[in-house]
């Protein structure tokens, strides 16, 4: 099962999408805010494939944000889009600055825009089409540079949210942990998941205009999370701390966000949860 | 003072951190206080000379991390800081 939330992003598995689902995935592309690529180099080698990605740094301020070019030999590299980072950043540029950490999926560093599209580096194969991948940073935040962006908004507002058990009992034993039912667990499912690495929250339209006032998709998500936890006590109390027309109404259901998630989790729907419990208090 | 121009919402944007930095040095003991003046007042006017006034990429980039760095140093646990020199 975790196989087939991994590979969600390959190729094969897009091939799969029933037509009308592609191509509302397609619809959706021009709300990712990278540039179109540039067109394919002439004189590259068949398996040598190109990398435009996007450098800035501050220390030297008179360059301007630009796309610069790597060759990749790709019979020498890895199959994700990490690899082929780590192989520019190892033999052509130590300067390139990028976040990675567990190469696997589980730690959310290396979240970028690749081709447009939000994801995990070490999650997206690279693309076999002949033209040049561009890689750049998390859309409509901060960079500190290259491809590392400024997380402190996004953090603040997880920490906003108050992710932990709060109670206003004791728990049943003393000292001991609080059981819940199996069913009570499952509800969790889908939520606990979140490696919090903001490809929900930065491919939302919504979250690009408002990101001071709109918590986002993924502090939303964790919100439910907490909600939804049957040993939490401070449910009311959650609900209404985020029943704000700006931290959670902002949520137009645009979906960007569910498309978006490297661990293949359903922002959209959570957030759709918390709505229903608002009406319903 | 009074024939000075009207200042640009950025220009007021690093006055006031300027000014953050100041006050938040009050707070501390005053032989550091001294110290994170001097530091503090060095950098801006060191960033006032040298760069350029229209980049503002790079002036919005330095806001942001004195900002950050102002936070911290709001941090009553934090009792001073220091500078230190990078040979490149």
């Amino acid at each position: 099962m975790a196989a087939a939330a991994l590979l969600r992003r390959s190729p094969a598995a897009r091939a799969l999408l029933s037509p009308t689902l592609s191509s509302r995935l397609v619809a959706s592309k021009p709300h990712s805010s990278a540039p179109a690529p540039p067109p394919p180099s002439k004189a590259a080698a068949p398996n040598t494939k190109t990398f435009s990605i996007y450098r800035w740094d501050p220390d030297s301020p008179s360059t301007k944000p630009h796309l610069k070019n790597y060759q990749v030999d790709l019979s020498d590299c890895g199959p994700m889009v990490l690899d082929a980072l780590l192989k520019i950043k190892n033999e052509q540029d130590p300067s390139l600055t990028f976040r990675r950490s567990c190469r696997e999926g589980i730690c959310g560093s290396c979240a970028m825009n690749i081709d447009g599209d939000n994801g995990l580096a070490c999650l997206t194969k690279i693309s076999g089409a002949s033209s040049a991948s561009t890689i750049s940073p998390l859309p409509h935040m901060f960079v500190i540079k290259d491809l590392v962006v400024d997380m402190t908004n996004f953090y603040s507002q997880y920490k906003s949210v108050e992710p932990w058990l709060k109670r206003k009992d004791p728990p049943p034993q003393p000292g001991k942990e609080i059981p819940q039912t199996k069913a009570d667990r499952a509800k969790l499912d889908g939520m606990y998941e979140c490696i919090l690495c903001a490809c929900c929250s930065t491919s939302c339209p919504s979250y690009w205009w408002n990101p001071e006032e709109y918590l986002g998709p993924a502090a939303l998500l964790h919100a439910n999370r907490w909600i939804q936890d049957s040993r939490d006590q401070f449910t009311k109390e959650r609900l209404d701390s985020i029943n704000d027309e700006f931290k959670l109404y902002r949520c137009h259901t645009i979906k960007n966000c569910t498309h978006a998630c490297p661990k293949g989790l359903n922002p959209a729907k959570q957030i759709d949860t918390i709505k229903k419990l608002q009406l319903d208090s | 003072m009074a024939s000075r121009t009207k200042l640009s919402g950025i220009q007021r944007q690093v006055l006031s951190l300027y000014r953050g930095f100041l006050r938040t040095a009050r707070l501390k003991a005053p032989e550091e206080r001294r110290r994170i003046e001097t530091v503090v007042s060095a950098e801006f006017h060191e960033n006032a000379r040298n760069v350029d006034r229209r980049n503002f990429v790079y002036i919005e980039y330095l806001l942001r991390r004195g900002k950050r760095q102002l936070e911290q140093l709001k941090n009553p646990d934090i009792t001073g800081l220091s500078t230190l020199e990078v040979n490149k």
